[in-house]
């Protein structure tokens, strides 16, 4: 609040009594919130007026946005993926053919000896046959095989204890050494493998985010900085009547949150209509594995969070540059 | 209402462009500022709205000294300030009706308030009736009585005009001179900048008279 000026009682004029800010309370905040609302519509009127351009900038930003938004979305689902497959230190051991399942049955009894090791399973060469048949999509080739070709697997469960990876590998080492042993596999090393990459392509999109962001911001900030530069007059002019730093900036302010908000709306459409297109392909390839994957799409909390972050950027980038070219703008 | 005390102004490069200047305008009172091209005229009276700050001695504005004048006080020192310029400074692509209600806008009147200011500002100025006007089809005379309603729609205690008349024929520039006449009958502190000597001449006013930026009568 501006402090008034006193006047001296004697020399007041009835008919020319000056306010340096109008009206009562209620009327100062019903006017409060007019120039609020005059200033969100005028600044979405002018947007529409100058179509062309301000169409340009939306499309230019929103692919910013959806390249940036696009890509989390991506990483959301393949991380789906990666979290379906729990990380276990599960070794797969492939029998030689000869060994007889008398003889593996005996084998896997030594091996729960182990006292690293907490579970044993043998899966016979039926068993695995018919998994095989049922999961692999290769049922009728199966079939038309004369000998079972599958050997007997003894899946190792080590103790939860043994985290180490070159315990694991010794184990491993260890079961290769074993006569019955054709080939040892641990199996979900691929899974952490995956894992890993998942955390780097998480940390890629953090980085690409906030270099398209600062992009965003930037390219708002010219945007408004080329409108500051259309209504200068206006600016001077308001500025010379006595308006605030906050009169004039709302306008421009209101304008990048519409940009960032246009923008956002935008993106979210693109990246959804892409979507949209790998959906079918998507699903279809999921079929044939079991349906572990479905495509995800933007939740309502990420549609709010998108459509927030392109408006704050909006209005920082209007911000910036009525921050720092405001000053510079003075009247003559 | 306004007092210059030992005012000085130097640009840098340009030397002094004003020279401990001192003058005492009261309340209600109408003068004319005069001088020669680059005499300071402009200069002084960008001091009064802060638009520039002197580099010696003190303008006072309604008591406020200005030199201290926080950058956040200087809008509402400006509202107290009606400002008319020889070149207008009307938006073009506004009515003349919103054009006046700018500086109330500003001020955060509500919309009753504008419209019934507006209209009694036009009224005053001779112009009811061309809110929905807009300025590029009104005559120079009329556009400066926009300008003018623009500057007095908010009854500021003081009024700045730099050269007013400067683009009108004669004849307006007497009928805008009158204008201002009226304003200051109603308590209005008043001071344009004019080098038309003949117009001033006519009328009964103090005269500041500026040379090489020292104050030569008063």
């Amino acid at each position: 609040m501006m402090k008034h000026v006193k006047k001296k009682p004697g020399k007041q004029e009835p008919r020319w009594q000056t306010k340096i800010s109008g009206g009562n309370f209620v009327d100062k905040f019903h006017a409060y919130r007019n120039l609020h609302a005059h200033a969100l519509f005028s600044s979405l009127g002018r947007l529409v007026a100058s179509r062309f351009s301000s169409a340009m900038t939306i499309i230019v930003l929103a692919i910013a946005i959806s390249l940036a938004s696009g890509f989390y979305i991506l990483v959301a689902n393949l991380q789906q993926l990666a979290g379906n497959l729990e990380a276990s230190n599960q070794i797969s051991l492939f029998l030689k053919d000869e060994i007889s399942e008398a003889k593996a049955n005996k084998f896997a009894a030594s091996i729960r000896q182990n006292p690293d090791i907490q579970e044993v399973k043998l899966i016979t060469k039926e068993q695995a046959l018919e998994e095989f048949q049922l999961h692999s999509g290769f049922g009728e080739a199966v079939k038309a095989l004369e000998k079972n070709p599958l050997p007997i697997v003894i899946q190792v469960l080590p103790k939860n204890s043994l985290e180490n990876e070159q315990a694991l590998e010794v184990l491993v080492d260890d079961f290769k050494r074993s006569a019955e042993v054709d080939f040892a596999q641990m199996d979900m090393q691929w899974v952490k493998r995956l894992q890993s990459i998942m955390e780097v392509a998480r940390r890629g999109v953090i980085l690409l985010s906030l270099l398209l962001g600062a992009g965003v911001l930037f390219i708002t900030a010219n945007t408004i900085r080329l409108e500051l530069h259309t209504r200068r007059d206006e600016v001077v002019i308001a500025k010379l009547v006595g308006a605030t730093n906050g009169f004039i900036h709302r306008p421009f302010l209101y304008s990048g949150f519409w940009i960032g908000f246009f923008s956002g709306v935008t993106a979210w459409f693109i990246v959804t209509t892409i979507m949209l297109i790998l959906k079918q392909p998507v699903e279809k390839l999921s079929r044939l594995y079991d349906d572990a994957f479905h495509v995800l799409f933007f939740g309502f909390t990420e549609t709010l969070a998108l459509l927030f972050i392109s408006s704050v950027l909006g209005v920082v980038g209007s911000w910036i540059v009525l921050h720092f070219q405001l000053r510079q703008l003075k009247p003559e | 209402m306004l007092k210059f005390d030992n005012v000085s102004m130097r640009y840098p490069g340009a030397g002094d462009v004003l020279r401990n200047v001192s003058f005492h305008l009261q309340r209600g009172e109408m003068a004319f500022l005069t001088g020669h091209s680059g005499a300071g005229k402009s200069t002084l009276l960008k001091l009064i709205a802060v638009i520039e700050r002197c580099s010696r001695g003190q303008v006072l504005l309604d008591g406020q000294d200005l030199n201290q004048a926080k950058d956040r006080q200087v809008p509402f020192i400006r509202r107290k300030v009606g400002l008319i310029f020889q070149d207008y400074k009307l938006l073009q692509d506004r009515t003349v009706f919103d054009n006046v209600a700018l500086p109330l806008v500003i001020a955060g009147y509500g919309h009753h308030e504008v419209s019934r200011r507006v209209r009694a500002s036009l009224d005053k100025v001779g112009l009811l009736g061309k809110e929905r006007k807009y300025p590029a089809v009104l005559s120079g005379g009329e556009q400066q009585r926009v300008g003018i309603a623009r500057a007095v729609v908010n009854k500021p205690p003081m009024i700045l005009a730099d050269e007013p008349t400067g683009n009108l024929d004669p004849e307006l520039s007497a009928e805008i001179m009158h204008l201002f006449e009226q304003f200051q009958q109603v308590g209005v502190t008043i001071l344009i900048a004019s080098h038309d000597i003949s117009l001033i001449g006519q009328m009964n006013h103090r005269i500041l008279k500026l040379d090489h930026g020292q104050l030569v009568a008063s």
